[in-house]
């Protein structure tokens, strides 16, 4: 469900939050710790997901594991980070009361690590450490002395390797024990600051101590971290607090400020400067590292991947390849599913009286389960090779060759891969936006996917490039279809250039320019386990939430296809049935704002039930055409088409420049309920999906016009 | 080739970033940049006196992919610029 999962406060759980920098594995752990229990939704009004799973304790206790957005550190720059902070620091309209923190770090890149690390220790929460990704870090020649480094942060540190399910026995142990009975550490937090430091943060302190709940080590650290920088600030700026309450805080910390400018201490990012002398000493003393070891295998696998001719072009043909398989892989399930669909419908029909109730069962549920059933296929084998460029680290090597392009579109080299997805499906290719941080990169991304030719729109092109675009020889080699073909494609990409464009500046002109400072993590072996439970995931989440709006919209559909009932239904032809329903009506009623695009009522009737998905028209054109069994391949279909004359004038109703104006429209407008669906649930509201409809419709009928306006004004058709 | 007695003597002029070479190993000096970029360049380790390397640049010039505190990371020209460095004398020229 797209709504917030409701909180209940029981006793029965304790609320344990799992957290860590991106990369770390951390949700390798969450996924080891709590296997299949676990529940996607999202935080409340926001579109961060919001991932629970529950374990369970040697004595029927229950842990509810809360797998935090991966994060950095606790100064807030991205929503995920702003409701990581929320639910840490207490402060938030989240509701969790968390009694233990676990901190997943990376051991072979523990310095940087250790910064989140030493934050979260300050919050005075109980916490453990999971050293993670021990074998990476002892075959790059960094050893680290567990033992020693657990006493110097004076905190449980648990050795594990989440890819083998080394270590996880013991961490699942070391959680219970501290839920039942939490160490305290000696001192209240990490950082040791000088009086020359610690006293000037005193207003802050007090104004925390007054308004918070944190505790005294939490205190000093959040007061040092809003003084260092106004990120900080702004968190609290949006707490609930009254306005001269925020006030207070802002002199207090501008009296900090002025305090340590005195004393010709800089205050900018001071919490980083004081943190990073601090790791560099505790990591010196408990970690060796061997330069001699061997040379890093990443280094040697980008002098490939990342190389400046190859790298690109390794994309482009891993890419097609990928679509080649997704499709071929797809072709026999979606038959399947199309087929064992419609044998259950037929059944259906044996067993039960004609009527409209066996039409709403029949056309109408059963098809609308259908509908959304065959999209699974293509989204399960997508997510398939998705998971695996992600886990193995390629992903972020494809964002880092492709962000000089997307640059220039005001995005960032993060939005290539849905994108890229979005050619065999929007669907998944939307779903897949989750990897980008930034909130506005992500939406404009979302908003210009479903722009890029899905394989839903071939069945419209080949119909009617079949029917009309003859076989011609253009430059020799490439022939009038071929190249008809291309052009569509190439016009769904330039059209979301464009969107992107004034999506980016017209709608958003005060948007922080795009930052791209973005880890390279090393190449990892893939998890087969992770990648089966992403699959998973994002089909759960496809069918829960996308599949109930699929659903009611084909529901709508079929009533507009079916009612008004004539007397006699049964005896009415198909063809008959559909031009006296309500949307033969509405094709008849468009019909005088779709001629000027070259349409008439029919095609008109088509562009409303090809609402559902784009590939619809053509059974609807059949449906009208009274053409049995057809598909975008079937002659029958074509030649009814070619023939189509106008009753008054006896002209062809089609003609080729009809044809390209259709095409020209499918390219632009919004015809897939599902993708409808998908957009609110990924974007947590009803907004973004109706201006994705708005823009795109508008789009494909200025497109149309044009095209067909100025088809016959150079005297086309 | 300089010699020893001049590198230790001339002072080392402090250089953007994005002006390194590939395989240049410099000294951070001072990181400017926006609110946002600053914090998140300090938080992932990148302050005055820490070591980096200009790895390689990407396909088009940019971005640029560094090597900082044993992991790597991708950043923006327009970002790297507003980063000063100092570049560490090449071993194998001092040697000589």
């Amino acid at each position: 469900m797209s709504q917030p999962i409701p909180i209940e406060i029981s006793t029965q759980y304790t609320d344990v939050a799992l957290i860590g920098n991106p990369n770390t594995g951390k949700t390798s752990i969450f996924n080891a710790l709590t296997g299949l229990r676990q529940k996607v939704g999202n935080y409340p009004g926001v579109t961060v997901e919001k991932k629970t799973g529950t374990i369970l304790g040697p004595n029927g206790e229950q842990i509810r594991l809360h797998d935090l957005p991966g994060l950095y550190s606790l100064t807030p720059k991205s929503m995920d980070e702003e409701i990581a902070r929320e639910v840490l620091l207490g402060d938030s309209d989240q509701e969790l009361d968390i009694r233990l923190i676990v901190v997943v770090a990376d051991a072979a890149n523990l310095n940087r690590n250790l910064y989140l690390v030493t934050q979260v220790i300050d919050l005075g929460i109980p916490i453990i450490v999971a050293l993670n990704m021990m074998d990476s870090a002892k075959s790059e020649g960094v050893d680290i002395d567990v033992e020693a480094l657990s006493d110097r942060l004076d905190v449980p540190v648990v050795p594990v390797i989440a890819s083998r399910q080394y270590g996880l026995d013991h961490l699942h142990q070391t959680m219970f024990a501290q839920v039942k009975a939490p160490k305290t550490r000696k001192e209240a937090g990490t950082l040791t600051l000088d009086a020359s430091v610690n006293d000037p943060l005193t207003p802050v302190i007090d104004w925390l101590g007054e308004h918070t709940h944190l505790t005294a080590s939490a205190q000093t650290a959040e007061a040092l971290r809003v003084v260092s920088s106004d990120l900080a600030l702004e968190s609290w700026r949006n707490g609930h607090y009254p306005e001269a309450c925020k006030n207070d805080l802002e002199v207090a910390i501008q009296t900090t400020r002025n305090h340590l400018e005195e004393k010709e201490i800089p205050w900018r990012m001071l919490e980083a400067k004081l943190r990073y002398e601090q790791i560099d000493d505790l990591y010196e003393h408990t970690v060796r590292e061997n330069p001699a070891a061997a040379q890093n295998l990443s280094i040697r696998l980008d002098r490939v991947f990342t190389h400046r001719i190859a790298g690109p072009m390794i994309v482009l043909a891993l890419f097609a390849l990928i679509f080649q398989t997704v499709f071929s892989w797809a072709e026999g399930p979606m038959d399947a599913i199309e087929g064992g669909v419609g044998a259950i419908g037929e059944y259906v029909v044996t067993q039960m009286p004609g009527g409209m109730l066996q039409s709403l069962i029949v056309d109408g549920i059963i098809a609308g389960v259908g509908a959304v059933l065959v999209f699974l296929p293509q989204i399960l084998f997508l997510f398939f090779f998705l998971a695996l460029i992600e886990d193995t680290g390629y992903m972020a090597r494809v964002a880092f060759l492709m962000d000089r392009l997307m640059k220039s579109l005001g995005l960032s080299g993060r939005s290539v891969i849905p994108l890229l997805s979005s050619f065999a499906c929007a669907i998944p290719g939307i779903m897949a936006t989750r990897t980008i941080a930034s909130w506005k990169d992500r939406l404009v991304t979302i908003m210009i996917a479903p722009l890029m030719s899905c394989s839903a729109r071939l069945p419209v092109y080949i119909l009617m490039i079949g029917a009309f675009i003859p076989d011609t020889p253009v430059l020799g080699v490439f022939s009038m279809a071929g190249v008809t073909l291309l052009a569509m494609y190439l016009l769904g990409i330039t059209g979301a250039i464009g969107a992107a464009l004034v999506f980016k500046w017209f709608f958003m002109p005060d948007a922080p320019s795009t930052t791209f400072i973005m880890e390279l993590p090393p190449y990892r072996r893939p998890s087969l386990r992770w990648v089966f439970l992403q699959m998973y995931e994002r089909a759960k989440v496809f069918i829960t939430d996308a599949g109930q709006i699929i659903l009611a919209i084909s529901i709508v559909l079929w009533f507009l296809a079916s009612y008004p009932q004539s007397e006699d239904y049964d005896t009415t032809a198909a063809r008959d049935r559909i031009q006296q329903s309500y949307a033969g009506q509405l094709g008849h009623f468009i019909e005088p704002a779709i001629a000027p695009l070259g349409f008439d009522w029919k095609l008109g009737i088509g562009l409303i039930t090809s609402f559902a998905a784009r590939e619809v028209l053509v059974s609807t054109l059949a449906t009208i055409y009274n053409v049995e069994e057809a598909d975008e391949t079937s002659v029958d279909l074509r030649v009814a088409l070619q023939n189509e004359t106008d009753p008054v004038t006896g002209e062809s109703v089609y003609t080729p420049l009809v044809a390209v104006s259709l095409m020209v429209f499918f390219v632009f407008a919004c015809q897939c309920m599902a993708t409808v669906a998908i957009v609110k649930r990924e974007t947590n509201s009803w907004r973004w999906p109706i201006i994705m409809i708005l823009y795109m419709t508008t789009m494909a009928y200025v497109a149309s016009f044009v095209v067909y306006q100025g088809g016959r004004f150079f005297g086309f058709g | 080739m300089f010699k020893k007695h001049q590198i230790t003597q001339t002072p080392i002029p402090m250089l953007p970033l994005d002006e390194l070479k590939p395989g240049d190993k410099a000294t951070i000096c001072l990181i400017q940049g926006t609110t946002v970029e600053e914090a998140l360049l300090m938080e992932m380790g990148l302050l005055p006196g820490t070591a980096v390397e200009l790895i390689k640049r990407a396909p088009l010039g940019d971005p640029l992919e560094l090597r900082v505190r044993r992991y790597h990371l991708s950043i923006r020209r327009s970002e790297a610029h507003a980063i000063l460095v100092k570049i560490l004398p090449d071993p194998s020229t001092i040697n000589q």
